[in-house]
């Protein structure tokens, strides 16, 4: 597995030389290797040759203390730890940004199960990340209610706005369960809309700088019952 | 609105919170004389109120419980926070504004089904309702009225907060206790039912927020008077949710039996830009269609049943006559396409094709005899899937075919002479290289 950057690194920032393990948590810049990655490897082809990995072993694993305290956490919800796949997953995923081969090891180090078998879960779920993105979810309901209100301009949109900033990752998104804020958006988690065509820039604006995002169109703002709303 | 028992005191600032709830009168008498009553006095209570779960299969709440076996093996209650239907967002609200209600609910359908461990499946894209619940909860535990011996009682019951990440197929029930088992989210065969063997083999009742979160009020006003609320078969108020072409799109607590008009017209200040009703759904993206002729009818289970559609989860979305329905259709069955687990064939293959199909027609290639196929792909889906996602498919598709037939030959037609029209040109422009290409 190379562990070698890119050698013609044409953006300006990007880190050179070898990196370790969880060096960018936290910090602005995201390290990149070939294609766009953030992790050196991951779209080598599999080695035939090579056993599946077995549960790794913690003597040679290193799972940062926090990621663990917070899978233990978990684990000790349920009667059978395995339940804590998907949250263990998620929190591993909120650190590497996406479930990348480390974050699998030190779930399965810390959980006692085999990557192969957290790789088929993190597969399944959509908001598992399986393949390298950006840190900041942009979740773009294309669903019916929203797109009988204009979803399908407004992705095309963000899209546009966003161009191919890697720190995004922009997806339209089934269903998110607001469809009287149609068309919405969920940005890192915070539902937000109506969104118009027009606040695109300010949202995406509002993102970049780490401010809170469309203040006066987040759901969690919302009255639930209509004054207006009379049966006849 | 004179029927609000869910939403009655929605938008009191701070419901959220334990000492509002309890000022608002919560964890109170109600939840004190539950718990003192036998468990099977309780089940009775909850089956004479007629109370039918609201998270899309409406059946009846009490019943369900009464399936729990008795004995002294684990049980399980679990709440179905997972609200993926497309056009669904009452749970949401709840959960947002009245978390209490849901958890108070909980300790009493634990309670019902003599289960002592209990879980609240909440969408992984719900992360901000999820905090709500997380501090809600510790709240609860805080005072007493979660873990052990709850109010000096007997009744224990362990409650967490599990967070999925994201799949429609996690709301099927089953799928469901596979998730949260920590596994592929993969529907499983029925029978056993939940009810014999379910989370971790063992009893499990499994109901929706909103059913959940009905049990302190059923309760509190007793059966009888619950049962009075609404009509026949449908008793008690439903949250709603009503998206699309609607002036004022949210959600909205009715007495079941309310007109269809009423709501959308009444509630709703009907139609944007005042155009008329092309197609509904009544019950999520999963029932089939009804049209502006429909508008009339009582918006209650059997009604709905009786006119070929479903009150599934209680989701109105609204399309107007200008929007194709085509492109309802499409975007339809794009969304099935997607959350097929992939488990069993007809559902797997026939959501691809029925979405190719629809591709097919938009840009042109299709004949009118291709209606008839996808057709006849929606009835081989219906009721040969291990579980009801294909049918859910399939139903919504299939009527939209039987009533809009003309619509889709319409379009077919259309879509076939533009991309004639668009072949012949490029055939006739000079130099155009790419003729293999546009053929292939
Ligand atoms: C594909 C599919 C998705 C479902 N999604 C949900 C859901 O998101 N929320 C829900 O409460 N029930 C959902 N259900 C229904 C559940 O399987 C189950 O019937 C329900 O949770 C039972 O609760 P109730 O009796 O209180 O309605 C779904 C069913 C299917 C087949
Ligand atoms: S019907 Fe669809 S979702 Fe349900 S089990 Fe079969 S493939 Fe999976
Ligand atoms: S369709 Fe967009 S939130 Fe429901």
């Amino acid at each position: 597995m190379s562990r070698e950057l890119e050698e013609e690194v044409g953006t300006a920032g990007l880190p050179t030389g070898d990196l370790t393990l969880g060096q960018h948590v936290g910090s602005g810049e995201v390290p990149r290797y070939r294609g766009g990655s953030r992790t050196p490897g991951w779209d080598d082809a599999v080695d035939l040759t090579k056993d599946p990995a077995t549960i790794p072993d913690p003597s040679t694993c290193h799972v940062p203390e926090d990621l663990r305290a917070e899978i233990e956490a978990h684990m000790a919800k349920y009667p059978d730890t395995r339940s804590a796949a998907i949250p263990a997953l998620m929190a591993a995923q909120k650190r590497h940004v996406w479930c990348t081969p480390e974050a699998i090891e030190q779930v399965a180090c810390v959980m006692r199960l085999t990557p192969g078998y957290l790789v088929a879960v993190a597969g399944f779920y959509d908001m598992l990340e399986t393949r390298p993105v950006g840190r900041h979810k942009v979740y773009v309901c294309t669903n019916i209610s929203c797109s009988l209100r204009g979803a399908d301009d407004l992705m095309d949109r963000v899209v546009e706005e966003i161009g191919d900033d890697p720190d995004f990752n922009v997806r339209s998104f089934e269903c998110l369960g607001a469809c009287d804020i149609a068309p919405m958006i969920s940005v890192d988690d915070v539902y937000v809309g109506p969104v118009a065509l027009e606040d695109v820039p300010t949202m995406v604006a509002q993102i970049r700088a780490g401010d809170e995002v469309l203040p006066e169109q987040q759901i969690i703002r919302r009255k639930s019952v209509d004054p207006n709303a009379v049966s006849t | 609105m004179s029927s609000a028992i869910l939403f009655k005191d929605i938008d009191q600032p701070g419901l959220n919170t334990l000492a509002v709830y309890r000022e608002r009168g919560g964890y109170g008498d109600v939840l004190r004389k539950g718990l003192s009553m036998p468990r099977e006095a309780l089940v009775t209570e909850l089956v004479n109120s007629g109370l039918r779960g609201r998270g899309g299969a409406g059946f009846s709440m009490g019943k369900k419980a009464s399936f729990m076996p008795k004995g002294t093996m684990d049980k399980y209650l679990v709440c179905n926070a997972d609200e993926s239907e497309p056009g669904t967002f009452k749970d949401r609200e709840l959960m947002t504004k009245s978390p209490h209600m849901l958890i108070e609910g909980m300790i009493l359908g634990a309670y019902a089904a003599g289960a002592t461990r209990a879980f609240i499946y909440i969408r992984g894209e719900y992360a901000q309702m999820a905090d709500i619940l997380d501090d809600a909860v510790a709240e609860a535990y805080d005072a007493g009225l979660l873990g052990n011996n709850i109010l000096g009682t007997d009744h224990s019951l362990e409650l967490a907060v599990h967070r999925g990440a994201g799949a429609y197929i996690c709301g099927e029930e089953t799928a469901l206790l596979d998730s949260l088992e920590g596994k592929r989210g993969n529907p499983r065969l029925k029978p056993p039912f939940p009810a014999n063997q379910g989370l971790y083999q063992g009893p499990t009742l499994i109901n929706n927020v909103e059913t959940l979160a009905t049990i302190p009020h059923v309760l509190g006003m007793g059966a009888d008077e619950y049962a009075k609320i609404g009509v026949e078969n449908s008793t008690g108020t439903k949250l709603i949710s009503v998206s699309g072409h609607v002036k004022r799109p949210g959600n909205y607590e009715i007495e079941l039996g309310m007109s269809a008009r009423d709501i959308i017209y009444g509630l709703c200040g009907g139609i944007e830009g005042d155009l008329e009703v092309k197609l509904w759904f009544p019950g999520g993206s999963s029932s089939p269609v009804l049209t502006k002729d429909d508008l009339d009818l009582a918006y209650d289970f059997d009604t709905l049943a009786k006119a070929g559609s479903m009150l599934g989860s209680g989701a109105i979305i609204v399309v107007d006559e200008e929007t194709s329905v085509v492109d309802v259709c499409l975007k339809l069955a794009k969304f099935y396409k997607h959350e097929s687990c992939g488990k069993c064939t007809p559902c797997r293959e026939g959501t691809q094709w029925t979405v190719k199909m629809l591709e097919r027609i938009k840009s042109g290639q299709a004949t009118p005899m291709d209606l008839d196929i996808m057709a006849s792909v929606q009835e081989q889906i219906t009721g040969h899937c291990l579980c009801v996602l294909g049918d859910a498919m399939a139903m919504p598709v299939g009527s939209m075919i039987a009533k809009f037939r003309p619509e889709f030959e319409a379009y077919i037609e259309e879509a076939r002479q533009r991309s004639d029209a668009e072949l012949i040109a490029s055939l006739d422009a000079p130099n155009e290289a790419p003729l293999v290409g546009s053929l292939v």
